[in-house]
């Protein structure tokens, strides 16, 4: 039987990885990550987790790590933030063609200049187009369904592709909360044990990671990205799996108070929490006001959040992300992409806010919907507005 | 050569790009980028096997007899079997054409 | 000492391995020296090996999709990371061995770079692996700079040699370093075993990668490797040169066992550089003055040598 604990969310996670009996855990210790590989190698130095734990030298060594483990044929996972992704960059590509799946819990934080611990979407958003299946989670139990989750769908020979769950740093990774964690055998149940379609052995032995000549290259990214697409299918079948087994039932996009909305707010990750907050405080006040929440953020569900946006004709879309010199935040572009030349489609207005662990407030929500009401009459001069920033 | 070969479609691209056929590179003959070709001295030749071991192409091999071929279908033509020949029984001499 | 070498009786010039893991059909320039050390490595290790390659010449030459010239399991992941590929795949045969999911018969792994990948960019992924003691040997192919991108200097670069990030010119006389000690490097980790190797004396280096790879834990091979093309010398005489760097004292042979010194070759009649030096176009511009310099400095570092192996 699962049960029902206070726990710091961070321990839940290490928790959900030692469940899923991860073989090889890579990790470099960055704020606020350190947590979650902290307690796996307490289970791993206790016993109660069987292996490897990896004390490596940089994030960079550990991506190099988890690959190789990987194609060797182990279950890896590895936690990381902010510079630390940054530092892995480089690698992150190479997995994800490579078809090698493993699971990365990001704990999302700012990036430098100027140095912050504080968490922000910037870390996860330049690692955009990695060819990762990406996931976020609002709260402590999500972030625990979500990593079960991504060992499911990478390691699915149909998928074989890694996985990023990210949870927002401290707001999320340091928080105490009331989390069902499940039991060994409903576990086993739902993850069998990896077996991966191809791996490094000495009697069938196979190259990995040729050269891609100009003739093979373009061939080589499209069957990365038509695998990408075709996990969709699998992500939402693993996910109906989890709710059979588990009782909890996940989307791509999730709605809150939707119905005959006006005005949708658009979020990822913990703020969603805040944001419903915001919702119900409008809903009382009268207005009709909604939330969408994307959970699924690669491959995108565009089918799914089109449907979910129904015949709401204003969206107000929140980036945690600040790309200077850019149209808008990246999942604002995103949307706005989406709807582009489809008729009937709602406005959308981009909008920063919360960088840096900047806190987004009920009241900034309420003054997100107000403005993107009035930009829904009279266009706004930029694409997209900072909330919350001084001038002086 | 290598082009013609690696003309694939992305749904028959090998899964991951892996290479799933061991040593298959030995499909590729690279004998044709030679201009001079070892010639060996049956008279001279004391089968030390000293070609073999410093080829860089794994071109040579041993026959029957205990004399050591080379195979012009990979060797590059570089010479190092006849420079370290310790009883000079191999020449290089020039292709034609 | 170490108990694995007591079993070892070393190779034999009359019965080497037969069995080729790299196979002919590689895209290696005439006359490399590099690809026959690898091939040589190879040799000695087998087939029960897993091979993670760092990118460079040998990833290139030897894996063009769709053909591989490794008849081994083969990764390449990047370029400065080949030692934390390695580390990730000790680690997983390790737990999964542990587990009972694959044999418990070794396989050795093997971690392999030029020197950029070693002495540069990778040296932190290989001190990191080193310091963790991971079961693996790591061979660096030390053709002494960048060739793959067109012969630039590294740290393994050697003083005066000419490349095309160390051209000599009015106010140059090109590479104003000494060459790296990356091999002293390694012995500050404290690993069991560290060697240098050269192609020229082939007996010697397949023995010192067969000892690296029976050896418990982190092993190091320095493998110097000759490139025709890079430095401007005839293919023919890769091993030539070779066995020149050796005579000359350039290039010393040598074992560290547990951090004993263990000169593999005493040169007691040392030629003098110029003869080295001669016949590669990296070194044709040097002057009398910079050649007497690499000369007292050859001498020099190779007394220290003497000291270091006389310290038992």
């Amino acid at each position: 039987m699962s049960k029902r604990v206070g726990i710091e969310v961070s321990i839940a996670i290490s928790e959900a990885v030692g469940l899923a009996k991860a073989e090889v855990i890579p990790a470099y210790p960055i704020t606020p990550q350190t947590h979650i590989v902290e307690h796996l190698s307490e289970m791993v130095a206790n016993g109660e987790l069987d292996a490897e734990f990896v004390p490596v030298e940089s994030e960079h060594a550990a991506m190099s790590c988890c690959c190789g483990a990987v194609a060797a044929g182990a279950r890896v996972f590895s936690s990381t933030s902010s510079q630390g992704l940054s530092l892995m960059s480089e690698i992150l590509y190479i997995p994800s063609t490579m078809r090698l799946p493993m699971v990365v819990v990001v704990a999302n934080r700012a990036l430098s200049a100027p140095i912050s611990i504080w968490n922000d979407h910037q870390d996860i958003m330049i690692q955009r187009d990695i060819g990762w299946i990406q996931t976020f989670a609002e709260n402590g139990q999500e972030a625990v369904d979500l990593t079960l989750h991504a060992f499911r769908v990478s390691e699915d020979r149909n998928v074989s592709l890694p996985m990023m769950v990210n949870i927002d740093g401290f707001t999320l990774s340091h928080v105490i909360e009331p989390i069902e964690l499940p039991d060994q055998e409903e576990v086993d149940k739902y993850l069998p044990p990896f077996k991966p379609r191809y791996k490094m052995d000495p009697r069938r032995p196979i190259s990995m990671g040729p050269v891609g000549i100009p003739e093979v290259y373009t061939e080589a990214k499209v069957a990365h990205d038509m695998a990408m697409k075709k996990a969709k299918r699998y992500i939402l079948k693993a996910w109906n799996e989890f709710a059979e087994i588990f009782g909890r039932k996940y989307d791509p996009v999730a709605s809150y108070r939707t119905e005959d909305a006006e005005v949708l707010l658009v979020t990822m990750g913990s703020i969603s929490e805040t944001a419903m907050t915001a919702v119900d405080t409008m809903r009382d006040a009268g207005q009709k006001v909604g939330l969408l929440k994307i959970r699924l953020w690669r491959p995108f569900p565009g089918q799914e959040f089109r449907k979910a946006v129904g015949k709401t004709k204003v969206l107000a879309v929140i980036d945690r992300c600040l790309p200077p010199g850019a149209l808008c935040g990246p999942v604002g572009a995103e949307l706005r992409s989406l709807f582009y030349k489809i008729p009937g489609s709602p406005k959308i207005f981009s909008f920063v806010a919360g960088l840096g662990g900047r806190d987004v407030t009920v009241e900034r929500f309420e003054e997100i919907v107000d403005k993107a009401r009035a930009y829904a009459k009279k266009r706004p001069r930029e694409l997209y507005e900072v909330i919350g920033v001084r001038e002086k | 050569m290598a082009n013609s070969d690696a003309i694939v479609g992305w749904k028959t691209i090998t899964f991951g790009c892996h290479i799933l056929e061991p040593g298959n590179a030995a499909n590729f003959r690279t004998g044709d980028w030679r201009s001079q070709r070892p010639v060996v001295d049956k008279e001279k030749c004391i089968k030390c096997g000293m070609c073999w071991v410093f080829c860089p192409d794994m071109a040579y091999s041993q026959d029957e007899d205990g004399y050591f071929v080379v195979n012009l279908e990979y060797c590059k033509g570089c010479g190092i079997c006849a420079h370290e020949c310790p009883k000079d029984a191999i020449t290089m001499v020039p292709e034609e054409g | 000492m170490i108990p694995e070498f007591e079993k070892f009786k070393g190779f034999k010039a009359k019965n080497l391995p037969k069995e080729e893991p790299l196979s002919s059909g590689h895209r290696a320039c005439q006359g490399c020296g590099e690809v026959l050390a690898l091939r040589m490595v190879m040799k000695a290790l087998g087939k029960d090996v897993i091979v993670c390659n760092a990118t460079g010449c040998m990833e290139i030459i030897t894996s063009p999709y769709p053909h591989t010239a490794w008849k081994v399991p083969w990764i390449h992941i990047a370029f400065e990371n080949s030692a934390s590929v390695a580390s990730g795949v000790e680690a997983a045969r390790k737990v999964l061995a542990r587990k009972g999911k694959i044999p418990k018969k070794h396989v050795d792994i093997l971690a392999v770079g030029g020197d950029g990948a070693t002495g540069d960019i990778g040296l932190q992924f290989i001190s990191g692996a080193m310091e963790r003691g991971h079961d693996f040997l790591y061979v660096c192919l030390d053709n002494e700079a960048y060739m793959n991108t067109g012969v630039q200097r590294s740290g393994c670069t050697p003083y005066g040699a000419m490349t095309t990030t160390s051209p000599p010119g009015k106010k140059s006389f090109g590479q104003v370093t000494w060459k790296k000690n990356v091999p002293a490097i390694m012995v500050a980790h404290n690993i069991p075993y560290v060697a240098t190797a050269s192609p020229a004396y082939f007996l010697d280096l397949m023995n010192k990668v067969k000892k690296a790879a029976l050896v418990k834990g982190p092993a190091y091979v320095h493998i110097y490797s000759p490139c025709p093309t890079g430095w401007g010398s005839a293919g023919e005489r890769s091993i030539e040169i070779s066995r020149l760097a050796v005579e000359t004292k350039v290039f010393p042979l040598y074992e560290v066992i547990e951090g004993r010194y263990i000169i593999s070759r005493k040169i007691t009649k040392p030629k003098p550089v110029t003869e080295y030096l001669k016949g590669q176009r990296r070194f044709r511009h040097l002057d009398e003055d910079h050649i007497e310099y690499i000369q007292r400095r050859v001498d020099a570092e190779y007394e220290k040598l003497l000291r270091l192996s006389e310290m038992a």
